[in-house]
């Protein structure tokens, strides 16, 4: 493959994947180190895609499963056909009837791209300030945006209600402090779902961001100064261009997973909101529809799979660079 | 330019109450002693007692252990595999495919993980429960570990394996002897990465698990949606507590290795 090779031009090849002089059992153990992990993933990863297709291509069926047609090995070729024929395309034409589903996934898109704004802005200068801080204090700070990201996601948004409620404690400080004469409604608005994801997502965006900033060369910046640039135009001439890829990997590992979050709107943004994740989720467990459920699952990794690439690009970019 | 200005102070400052206040505001309800979340009624540890009391919680958090260790212990095993596939082996067959399933799972919606494993799982005929919670933990969590454990990797001085070899050692006997032992930090980081993403999660298990398989974020998040109660935040401040130290003790340990490390390189040097 013309992909394969121009990879294997790029990168040199290591020694221990070569079979020379190992023998049969070294090169069947290096054989499993890849097969392993591989078919794993093509099990558990891969194949659960087609089925998902399969069966938003299926109908709704009030069985176990509860949908048609199941395909069993006592069919024989002739009856799976049978059952491939049935497959049709009515509940994707169903999303598109129902205004709700374009609704969601339009906001979900939206709500996802405000986040991935807003992280950006709360963790450029946290990042900026973790890379610029004395040599000694960088691993503590470092461990100490890591930390958070151990801590279960959903305490973390559970944490948030009981600040935002109306008789909760933000409400509490502003009244007191007699800012406001009636209790901000933030719980269960779009508000809500904004700090829930800037708030979740945050170590992600400073992560990489910190690694694009911390390994830049200052003498870049030192240069551009004595050449009479002012410090903000050093800023945007100099430093931000060279943290973009910091900036893109952080942007994308927090837009993607924003779009069909479902903790998040479901916990902070209540019923009113419209999220994508929540209608999957409420398409499954409350109305058992599988079929409508999976079809909302494929039309959502369709959106989602340009950035999904582009993110993998990145990721194997920065695997070359690394080497 | 290199000195910390005000503004960086400030904002890192701030970003840090912004991360950690909403956690440390949690915590210290949990010592309420009144029934109401957000009015302070005194000091008072009686929420911890009624947990131990609370079966249902007991017997979520026995699953949860379980499906835990097991699928951390496992998805180590084949994230590190598939860390030495990515980074050792530079050409194979379907290579590109591979890195993209090892990327892709850390990215993706749990909801679209979650029903697609179920599907399968359907699909397959398994019965859901605890196995079938542990098999999808496994699959999102060795992604994770092949991250991390690769990441050493590329880091990695090749020469001591190549020397390794060298002397006589078959690539089998060098991985243990020597690359093991060397990324053994970021196995361990690995495995309790996986373990706390499988403690945490909720979307997957609910779709994978069934009927006698409860974990204790399902639980807890049945219990959220009915409000906020003491209870809660007690159960999240050991959760809370367990991770931390878990954190801070690998990272602690971790330094005290690099410190002798360093020391017996010194020593060697002066030898």
């Amino acid at each position: 493959m013309a992909v394969e090779a121009a990879e294997a031009k790029i990168a040199p090849v290591s020694g221990t994947g070569k079979v020379d002089g190992g023998g049969f059992i070294q090169a069947v153990t290096s054989r499993l180190v890849i097969a392993v992990p591989y078919f794993w993933l093509l099990l558990f990863f891969l194949v659960p895609f087609f089925i998902v297709v399969k069966i938003s291509l299926s109908q709704t069926a009030i069985a176990i499963p509860p949908y048609t047609p199941v395909f069993t090995a006592s069919d024989g070729p002739s009856g799976w056909w049978a059952n491939v024929r049935e497959f049709s395309f009515d509940n994707y034409l169903w999303l598109t009837q129902d205004a709700l589903y374009f609704n969601a996934y339009v906001t979900s898109v939206i709500i996802a791209a405000i986040s991935t704004v807003l992280t950006l802005l709360v963790g450029y200068p946290i990042a900026y300030g973790m890379a610029r801080a004395p040599q000694s204090l960088r691993p503590v700070l470092l461990m100490l945006v890591i930390l958070p990201f151990w801590t279960s996601f959903l305490i973390r948004v559970y944490a948030w209600i009981g600040i935002l409620k109306p008789e909760g404690l933000l409400n509490q400080l502003l009244l007191s402090i007699g800012l406001f004469s009636q209790p901000l409604v933030i719980l269960n608005t779009y508000t809500a779902i904004f700090i829930g994801i800037v708030y979740s997502y945050l170590p992600f965006m400073v992560l990489p961001l910190y690694a694009s900033l911390e390994k830049m060369d200052n003498s870049l910046i030192e240069a551009a100064q004595d050449l009479g640039c002012t410090p903000t135009a050093a800023f945007w001439k100099i430093t931000f261009p060279l943290s973009l890829p910091g900036v893109v990997a952080g942007a994308l590992l927090v837009f993607i997973p924003a779009v069909g979050e479902f903790v998040i709107p479901d916990l902070l943004g209540g019923s009113q909101t419209l999220m994508i994740g929540r209608t999957l989720w409420s398409e499954f467990f409350a109305n058992r529809d599988w079929p409508v459920s999976s079809a909302v699952a494929v039309i959502l990794l369709i959106i989602l799979v340009a950035p999904i690439m582009y993110f993998q690009r990145a990721q194997a970019q920065a695997q070359e660079a690394g080497r | 330019m290199n000195r910390w200005s005000r503004f960086n102070i400030i904002s890192v400052t701030l970003g840090f109450a912004f991360l950690y206040l909403p956690i440390v505001i949690l915590i210290v309800f949990s010592f309420n002693e009144s029934r109401l979340v957000t009015v302070w009624g005194g000091f008072s540890t009686k929420w911890y007692g009624t947990l131990l009391s609370n079966q249902g919680l007991m017997d979520a958090v026995w699953v949860t252990a379980r499906v835990g260790v097991i699928s951390a212990t496992i998805a180590t095993v084949l994230g590190t595999m598939a860390a030495l596939a990515l980074t050792r082996w530079t050409r194979f067959r379907g290579r590109l495919l591979f890195s993209g399933m090892v990327f892709a799972p850390l990215v993706m919606p749990e909801v679209i993980t979650g029903l697609s494993l179920l599907l399968l799982f359907v699909s397959l005929g398994f019965d859901r429960g605890i196995t079938t919670v542990t098999l999808a933990h496994i699959t999102f969590t060795m992604c994770y570990v092949a991250v991390v454990v690769q990441s050493r990797l590329v880091s990695f001085d090749r020469s001591l394996e190549e020397a390794a070899m060298d002397l006589g050692a078959t690539p089998t006997r060098t991985f243990f002897a020597i690359t093991l032992p060397l990324i053994l930090p970021a196995v361990v980081a690995g495995w309790m990465l996986a373990f706390t993403l499988s403690l945490d999660d909720l979307v997957i298990a609910s779709f994978t698990s069934g009927p006698g398989a409860t974990t204790l974020p399902m639980k807890i998040y049945s219990q959220v949606r009915l409000g906020v109660t003491p209870e809660i935040n007690a159960i999240c401040t050991i959760l809370i507590g367990i991770v931390s130290l878990g954190v801070l003790t690998a990272s602690v340990v971790n330094k005290c290795r690099e410190v002798q490390r360093r020391r017996d390189e010194q020593a060697a040097m002066r030898a």
